[in-house]
């Protein structure tokens, strides 16, 4: 079952065929899933106001339901440091095609992974956690399971990764906190199922984990 | 849907008998069952007459017994009103050789027959199939007698969507003394799909393993497959065709770029613990290796040879795939030595994998693998055999394969030449231990016990 908000937003998106960023955020904190905090900003001063209340550095990106790959319109500036910064991210983005308006958010660090789901014609949906980040496709180091997962498939996943180590702390790294990417990728999985009729596929990535937490640093999701 | 009258019939029904035609596929499948099984054959015939002084049918309510099983080899466009008269007729169940339905873009006819089907829940092979193979009871390929390949009685089940590839695994199988259970070949599988084989072979006393070769699956076919698979108590194995993705889609997410179909199949195969062979050499190694161990094992791998290379090599082809090779305790490796025959007892190395040396004899072969069906450490054994050695005699595979019989603990023999050989590798393979003709393959074997496993 989904709820009311999650179905307008779904029914809003059917037009473009895909949720944007702030909506697919609101979908996953409405059902229990860590999102960075983040406002959709219609103005530079708003996003200003929102960044010296959070905090520098922020991270902007551009919202506009033309663009599904934001880095591939340069609709992406990580660690602004001041007021300026945001300005000046506000002005070059409003320029760029569709755009509705400016999401701005703390900057988390950590471990990015990918956490993905995708309708599959023969076995329904199915879910994906590999390495995240900008060259997920060239790495393609990923592990694949039938949805719903149980507590133990999440643990056989990551053991598939060639960057299992990065996962589990490499060279005095930081492990990443099993238990809280476990529970993201098993609500993430029953999400998966209860909106198996509306969608195609979804990306979230990167998922950010650190020792503490796994967040949602950024998500897309592509209707049928 | 039952299944009985489709491998065990008593009666069948070939509808299609040329009467001037010995090599159409009807009168192949005629005559192989009326001279070669116990079932009893009628030929049917709109036209009638008789066949070899045979009376052939008009039609199958003429028959004046009841029919388990027809086989409908009539061009696709009259096979609707055959099925028809199956139900009827209150036949058992239905294979249809004939093709030119969905394969060709005849849509229409195959939605027809499915919903005659559906409605009378009544079991229908193909079309566009061979049909079914149950070694003591019935033949439906059209292949003459002469020209097939048959494999002994056994449990493994063969389950195809494609004949032509169920016809060279059977070929293989005998090649490689792999016993057949019953082996059936789908085609289109308008009606009677995966899922239903399963659930029949799972309770299907002659089967102990089921093999798939899979080229689709339909929409959320293969949810309900897997599903039914993660419930069956016997080992399956599936083999997938079509690994390639068709095409470049234009893909507008990183999961759906990387979630390919096969990626997909693969990785849910490995999750409910179905055994995937990549090919058919895995194929059939897998085939034999669970037709003799039907039980899930660990990964640790004991090796006992009579050369380093055979060691060197089995060791890498472990470590490569999903199984290790343990270090033996020193007291076990002890214990060992104090046994073998004092030629080897100096220079024999044993610290896994297990090294005998050139100048080993069967005893010492026996001592050193009973150490390992006996150890802790070891999961399941291989045996290198170098059959062409002095001091190894024909009766190594006998001794051995009792070990097998005394602790329960799966061996794997490989004896390098099929012929030369042959009285050893009997002596294990009517054992119940499988043998291999690679290093490769041997290893292969011990790895489908590891992978029954789900993740």
């Amino acid at each position: 079952m989904v709820d009311s908000k999650t179905e307008k937003i779904i029914e809003e998106s059917m037009e473009t065929g895909w949720i944007t960023e702030p909506d697919a955020k609101l979908i996953f904190s409405r059902a229990g899933l860590e999102v960075p905090r983040y406002t959709m900003a219609k103005s530079a001063e708003e996003a200003v106001k929102f960044a010296e209340e959070t905090g520098f550095p922020v991270v902007a990106k551009v919202v506009s339901p033309e663009v599904v790959h934001k880095t591939e319109v340069s609709g992406v500036e990580v660690g602004i440091t001041e007021p300026d910064g945001v300005r000046e991210a506000f002005t070059r983005f409003s320029g760029i095609d569709g755009f509705t308006g400016m999401l701005v958010e703390e900057m988390l660090k950590g471990t990015e992974l990918i956490v993905g789901a995708k309708k599959d014609s023969q076995f329904g949906p199915v879910i994906l956690l590999g390495m995240g980040g900008i060259g997920v496709e060239i790495y393609q180091d990923s592990a694949i399971r039938m949805a719903p997962l149980k507590k133990s498939d999440i643990r056989s996943m990551v053991s598939e990764l060639k960057a299992r180590q990065l996962i589990e702390g490499f060279r005095g790294s930081e492990p990443v906190n099993m238990e809280k990417l476990t529970s993201l990728v098993i609500r993430f999985s029953e999400l998966a199922i209860q909106l198996e009729d509306y969608f195609e596929s979804i990306d979230l990535n990167p998922v950010i984990c650190t020792g503490e937490s796994c967040v949602i640093a950024d998500a897309r999701i592509i209707l049928k | 849907m039952d299944f009985r009258s489709l491998f065990e019939p008593e009666t069948m029904a070939v509808v299609g008998v040329s009467l001037s035609n010995d090599r159409h596929p009807a009168n192949v499948i005629y005559n192989k069952n009326n001279l070669r099984y116990p079932v009893k054959v009628y030929g049917v015939n709109p036209r009638g007459g008789t066949y070899y002084k045979d009376r052939i049918y008009q039609s199958l309510s003429e028959i004046p017994e009841k029919i388990d099983l027809v086989i409908v080899a009539v061009k696709a466009e009259h096979v609707p009103a055959v099925l028809q008269e199956c139900i009827d007729s209150w036949v058992g169940a239905a294979a249809v050789i004939s093709g030119g339905f969905a394969e060709t873009g005849n849509l229409e006819l195959k939605d027809r027959f499915l919903k005659i089907a559906g409605e009378a829940d009544f079991p229908i092979i193909g079309p566009n199939c061979l049909g079914i193979y149950s070694p003591t009871a019935v033949d439906s390929f059209f292949l003459p007698s002469e020209r097939m390949v048959r494999p002994q009685q056994g449990n493994v089940a063969i389950v195809s969507q494609s004949g032509g590839i169920l016809v060279d695994q059977m070929v293989k199988f005998t090649g490689q003394g792999v016993g057949l259970s019953r082996a059936i070949s789908i085609g289109n599988k308008a009606v009677v799909n995966e899922l239903d084989l399963i659930k029949f072979f799972a309770r299907d006393d002659l089967t102990d393993v089921i093999s798939f070769y899979i080229e689709g699956f339909g929409p959320g076919e293969g949810r309900e497959f897997i599903q039914a698979a993660a419930k069956c108590p016997k080992p399956v194995i599936t083999m997938k065709a079509g690994k390639s993705s068709a095409g470049t889609r234009a893909v507008s997410s990183h999961t759906a770029s990387m979630a390919g179909d096969y990626k997909i199949f693969s990785s849910v195969m490995k999750q409910f613990g179905l055994v995937e062979a990549r090919d058919e050499h895995e194929m059939i190694s897998f085939c034999e290796s669970l037709s003799c161990y039907t039980r899930p094992i660990g990964g640790n791998i004991g090796i006992v040879t009579a050369s380093g290379g055979h060691g060197a090599v089995a060791v890498d082809t472990c470590e490569q795939s999903v199984l290790t090779v343990p270090r033996l305790p020193e007291k076990t490796q002890k214990s060992i030595r104090e046994k073998l025959t004092p030629g080897i007892r100096d220079i024999a190395s044993l610290s896994n994998p297990l090294d005998l040396t050139g100048s080993a004899r069967d005893d010492d072969f026996v001592v050193a693998a009973s150490h390992l069906t006996t150890s802790d450490e070891i999961d399941c054994v291989l045996v290198l055999l170098l059959p062409y050695l002095p001091e190894v005699t024909s009766d190594v595979g006998a001794r051995l394969s009792q070990l097998y019989h005394e602790e329960g603990k799966p061996i794997i023999a490989y004896v390098p030449h099929v012929e030369k050989y042959r009285m050893i590798i009997e002596g294990f393979q009517l054992n119940s231990v499988p043998v291999a003709h690679s290093i490769e393959g041997a290893v292969l074997m011990a790895e489908a016990m590891k992978r029954c496993t789900p993740w």
